[in-house]
């Protein structure tokens, strides 16, 4: 049997295959043995106990899991903790430092961008990903980059607005500090 | 210098929300966060097939597999009387199946084991032999005179039916059609549909053998009532039992009712005494837990030439799945389905309804609505559209006429219901103007001579929202009350709990603001706590629209409680007599004296530190309030779309919503509920919904084949409002949460079949998926949505 579900611990008893893996997780390096079939979710919240990831649908249509791999948003709950072997991975916990919020935070917060909170993750880290790549995107490209995320209280019309703020903040601090 | 209300956060203030602190950290606390010492896991082994005798059920390989802790049938809870339970409509459902399975996703048997995965490998293990029976999927079959049985655990059950219920004045409705210059009928099927919030159900049950103490963290927008049903159920002592909800991600009526897997991961943890956590999957979600709407519609209208509505009548058939297990108000069989028409000024209304088994999943809940209002809304305002295309008249103009007038308050409706404010006609003008109605109709006429389909849909409505008063509302005999505990600490700081649970809401914002304007105590200094039993007052949770309207007037006057104490603190610190003090927000002063005053936070001191003789200390109180009537928002939903005739494709070009919920508490989360109650109705209106074929498999089991729509398809909205405060409300509020998602549906089936009209078309079901819009235009046809869905 395995004891990798709770705790990440250096060997997996019994006669269950596992591979060490290490993974770059905000920025720090974590190694574990897991199973080959653990999904990178779940490695991600009860190894790493980072729950700020949530699984919704787990054939990834919600987004609700999506972390970053490198920059680019995956959805973690169809993704095996093996392929992330040797990758960077970025949650909601590694958006900003314990006493700072990223722009995209504060902008959801602004914008009234959430209201039972589930999807937000995937959709800030979602959004990362669409102003890294594109930094003045016009509301089609947001609502474009977040098809894959899906939210049922907020109707999108607040996210879409906290993405294009996020996106004018950040604009403008690569300007000097200006907000447009 | 009085204090600016704004400023301290009261009411009208677009308070940023306080809980949005830790979700944006991915620092909420969900259930499946909750991780707690040697803390196992359990799997569900669902039926494969819709209707079936369980011949035999072998789980020997699962028991023996490593890591396995417990395998869980039905007999193993027949032994302990769980085989069974009660659901909040008076009827029974099964825990774990004994006898048959009656719905495709049916619990069969758990598994709990060392971790998830384990669970998942040994519910593959168990063998069940099925001897599948024939299954019903709609009302027709059900009630076809071969139909099977399929509730024959029932000792009186003789048919597929739950109940006749009736309504309204049979022999008056019938004497307005008689008279009628015009009648008009139309026909609909509501689809079932499914909540889906995206966190789905869960649980961990943790019994403490050593206390004897059971805490159960769950995702339920009632927790007191779940608290009530394990007292019953489980029969363990009620001060035993502790419920917790945590943070909950989305309800919309999905998580009121009881689950078995909320029983069987209770029984689990009592039998190996240890915390045993249950997560649903989605699919589990979809196919098992309860679903919304799947009503049947028929309505007749009687007409008089010149517009003028005389009489309305109504019958519908609902589909419940096997087990009655709707969550709403036990007096009234379909809900507020009788609700409809409370907007109009209708002499005379019958309305008859039967509810019918069928091999489907149970439990009706209030999907965002207050108990099938939003049936009964949908069936109205299609009517009303039919009914003016019958007559010829302009859609907006056949509504005003019939409008409840201004100064007609308060109106006692048809079916008895008693609103008491509105208005109406404003609502329709504000909304005609946003769209530009008059141009529209130009324009939809220039574009109709070049071959495109432009339509406007228009729906107005009225619904009744927080229930109850508990004269007539009560969920398993419990009235329908709420809750809230105020305690003013020294330095005037608070905390406030209620018997409400916030899921998205944002009343940990809000509350603070209802207090700030009741005292004056800022409304960061207050913080807010909901969703455990053994610290929060009783009350009957969120859903119904009805924590602003209950819960909210609670918080409002447990304020005033504590106002009333800290006026005798004030007394004693300025030396004068009570009636010699006035209020101010946030301060009393001598009466004569502004100058000469005291606030609310040198009170809270006083309390703790220096009284009068003969005053208990402390400055603290709750207050139960049971509301003197439901809150009556109405709201005006327009929607313009082109339909595509070459493909039967409809894009929504814009929508208006004009909203009057009385007072608002916090507009920017007002505004937020009605974009997300929109885009429900949307969702409803074109895409999403749960049908079933004929061996009763479902369809719509996961988010693959339950289509939601995404940021992609999902119109902007552009907002209005009027506001008419609630009389009896105390500051003024009424409901909001769910007046889009009620109201809306109708809007945009309106525009679509307005944009249709000269096809000859009365109804097409929703969802108005293209290959349906595409059939009703080409053919000159209505196009039923009913199941069982037939692969053509």
């Amino acid at each position: 049997m395995t004891s990798l579900f709770e705790e990440i611990t250096p060997e997996a008893s019994g006669d269950v295959p596992t591979r060490k893996i290490t993974i770059s997780i905000n920025g720090e390096q974590r190694s574990a043995n897991v199973e080959p079939r653990l999904l990178l979710a779940h490695l991600i919240r009860q190894g790493f106990k980072l729950t700020g990831t949530h699984t919704g649908c787990d054939t990834t249509n919600c987004g609700a899991c999506t972390v970053l791999l490198d920059g680019e948003p995956v959805k973690s709950c169809t993704m095996l903790a093996v392929q992330a072997n040797g990758h960077e991975v970025t949650t909601v916990e590694g958006l900003a430092g314990p006493s700072e919020l990223h722009p995209i935070q504060e902008g959801f917060k602004d914008e009234h961008g959430l209201q039972c909170g589930f999807c937000t993750p995937g959709m800030m880290l979602t959004a990362k990903a669409l102003l890294d790549r594109n930094p003045d995107p016009t509301e089609e490209d947001v609502r474009w980059a977040l098809a894959g995320n899906l939210c049922r209280c907020t109707g999108y019309q607040n996210i879409v607005k906290a993405v294009l703020w996020a996106g004018d903040k950040l604009r403008g601090e690569a300007d000097g500090g200006e907000e447009s | 210098m009085v204090l600016d209300e704004l400023k301290i956060g009261g009411l009208g203030s677009s308070r940023r929300r306080v809980e949005d602190d830790r979700f944006i950290r991915g620092k909420g606390n969900y259930v499946d966060d909750i991780v707690l010492p040697g803390m196992l896991h359990m799997e569900i082994l669902r039926s494969p097939v819709a209707h079936a005798r369980i011949k035999k059920i072998d789980t020997t390989r699962a028991w023996d597999m490593p890591g396995v802790r417990l395998v869980l049938t039905g007999e193993m809870m027949a032994a302990r009387n769980l085989a069974w339970m009660p659901t909040l409509s008076y009827d029974t459902q099964a825990v774990l199946a004994t006898d048959k399975v009656r719905f495709q996703g049916q619990e069969v048997a758990c598994v709990v084991a060392d971790d998830p995965y384990i669970a998942k490998d040994a519910i593959e293990a168990i063998d069940v032999e099925y001897e599948v029976l024939p299954a019903i999927v709609s009302p027709e079959q059900a009630l076809a005179p071969e139909a099977p049985l399929i509730r024959d655990d029932k000792a009186n059950q003789q048919d597929n039916v739950i109940f006749d219920w009736e309504v309204g004045d049979k022999a008056g409705t019938d004497a307005a059609f008689a008279r009628a210059d015009v009648v008009s009928k139309i026909e609909m099927h509501y689809p079932r549909s499914h909540p889906s919030p995206i966190e789905t159900c869960g649980s961990i049950a943790d019994f403490d053998r050593a206390t004897e103490k059971l805490t159960v963290y769950m995702t339920s927008q009632a927790p007191h009532i779940i608290r009530a049903a394990v007292a019953l159920v489980a029969e363990l002592p009620e001060h035993m039992i502790r419920i917790v909800s945590p943070d909950i991600g989305g309800g919309f009526g999905n998580k009121v009712p009881v689950y078995p897997g909320y029983v069987a991961s209770i029984l689990a943890s009592i039998l190996l005494e240890r915390p045993v956590k249950w997560i649903e999957d989605k699919t589990s979600n979809l196919m098992s837990t309860g679903f919304g709407r799947d009503v049947y519609l028929q309505g007749e209208m009687a007409l008089r030439a010149d517009g003028k509505i005389l009489a309305v009548r109504m019958h519908t058939d609902s589909d419940h799945g096997a087990f009655f297990s709707d969550a709403q108000p036990s007096k009234f069989k379909i809900g507020l389905m009788h609700s409809t028409f409370a907007c109009y000024d209708i002499p005379t209304a019958h309305l008859t309804a039967k509810g019918v088994y069928t091999n489907k999943a149970p439990g009706g809940v209030a999907y965002r609505c207050s108990f099938r209002v939003t049936e009964a809304m949908y069936f109205q305002e299609r009517m009303v559209q039919a009914a003016a295309d019958d007559l010829g008249m302009d859609q907006a103009e056949f509504r005003r006429r019939n409008f409840v007038r201004d100064d007609d308050f308060p109106h006692r409706t048809a079916f008895g219901f008693l609103t008491d404010s509105g208005q109406y006609g404003k609502c329709l003008d504000v909304g005609l103007e946003a769209i530009g109605y008059e141009d529209f109709l130009k324009e939809k006429e220039e574009a109709a001579k070049r071959g495109k389909l432009l339509g406007i849909g228009i729906s107005t409505m009225t619904e009744p929202l927080g229930a109850g008063n508990s004269r007539e509302y009560d969920i398993l005999g419990i009235k329908m009350f709420d809750s809230a505990e105020l305690r003013v600490h020294m330095t005037g700081k608070a905390i406030l709990r209620t018997g409400a649970k916030t899921q998205g809401q944002g009343h940990e914002t809000t509350w603070g603001q209802i207090v700030a304007h009741e005292l004056g105590i800022p409304a960061e200094d207050v913080l807010v706590e909901e969703g455990d039993t053994d610290t929060a007052p009783f009350g009957m949770g969120t859903y119904a629209s009805r924590s602003t309207p209950v819960a909210g007037a609670a918080v409002s006057m447990v304020a005033r409680k504590i106002r009333a104490k800290a006026r005798k603190l004030a007394a004693h610190l300025l030396e004068a007599s009570e009636e010699d003090i006035e209020w101010e927000l946030g301060r009393f002063h001598l009466r004569g004296d502004p100058s000469r005053g005291v606030t609310i936070q040198e009170c809270a001191m006083a309390a703790y530190s220096n009284l009068p003789d003969g005053l208990e200390p402390g400055l603290e109180n709750v207050a139960y309030y049971d509301p003197p009537n439901l809150t009556w928002p109405f709201a005006c939903y327009i929607a313009t779309v082109e339909v595509d005739p070459g493909t039967g494709v409809w894009d929504v070009l814009r929508v208006v919503a004009v909203d009057d919920c009385g007072v608002r508490i916090n507009p920017m989360i007002v505004e937020g509920q009605i974009m997300g109650g929109l885009t429900e109705a949307y969702a409803m209106a074109n895409m999403q919904f749960i049908t079933f074929d004929e061996e009763g498999n479902c369809i719509g089991g996961n988010y693959m084949d339950y289509l939601l729509p995404t940021a992609w398809e999902t119109p902007g909205f552009e907002l209005h409002e009027v506001v008419t405060p609630c009389p009896h409300h105390p500051i003024g509020a009424k409901g909001i949460g769910e007046c889009a998602t009620v109201g809306g549906p109708a809007a945009f089936v309106n525009a679509v079949m307005d944009a249709l009209k000269g096809h000859d078309v009365r109804n097409i079901d929703m969802p108005l998926l293209p290959d349906r819009v595409y059939k009703a235009m080409t053919e000159r046809t209505d196009v039923s949505g009913a199941p069982p869905l037939r692969m053509e």
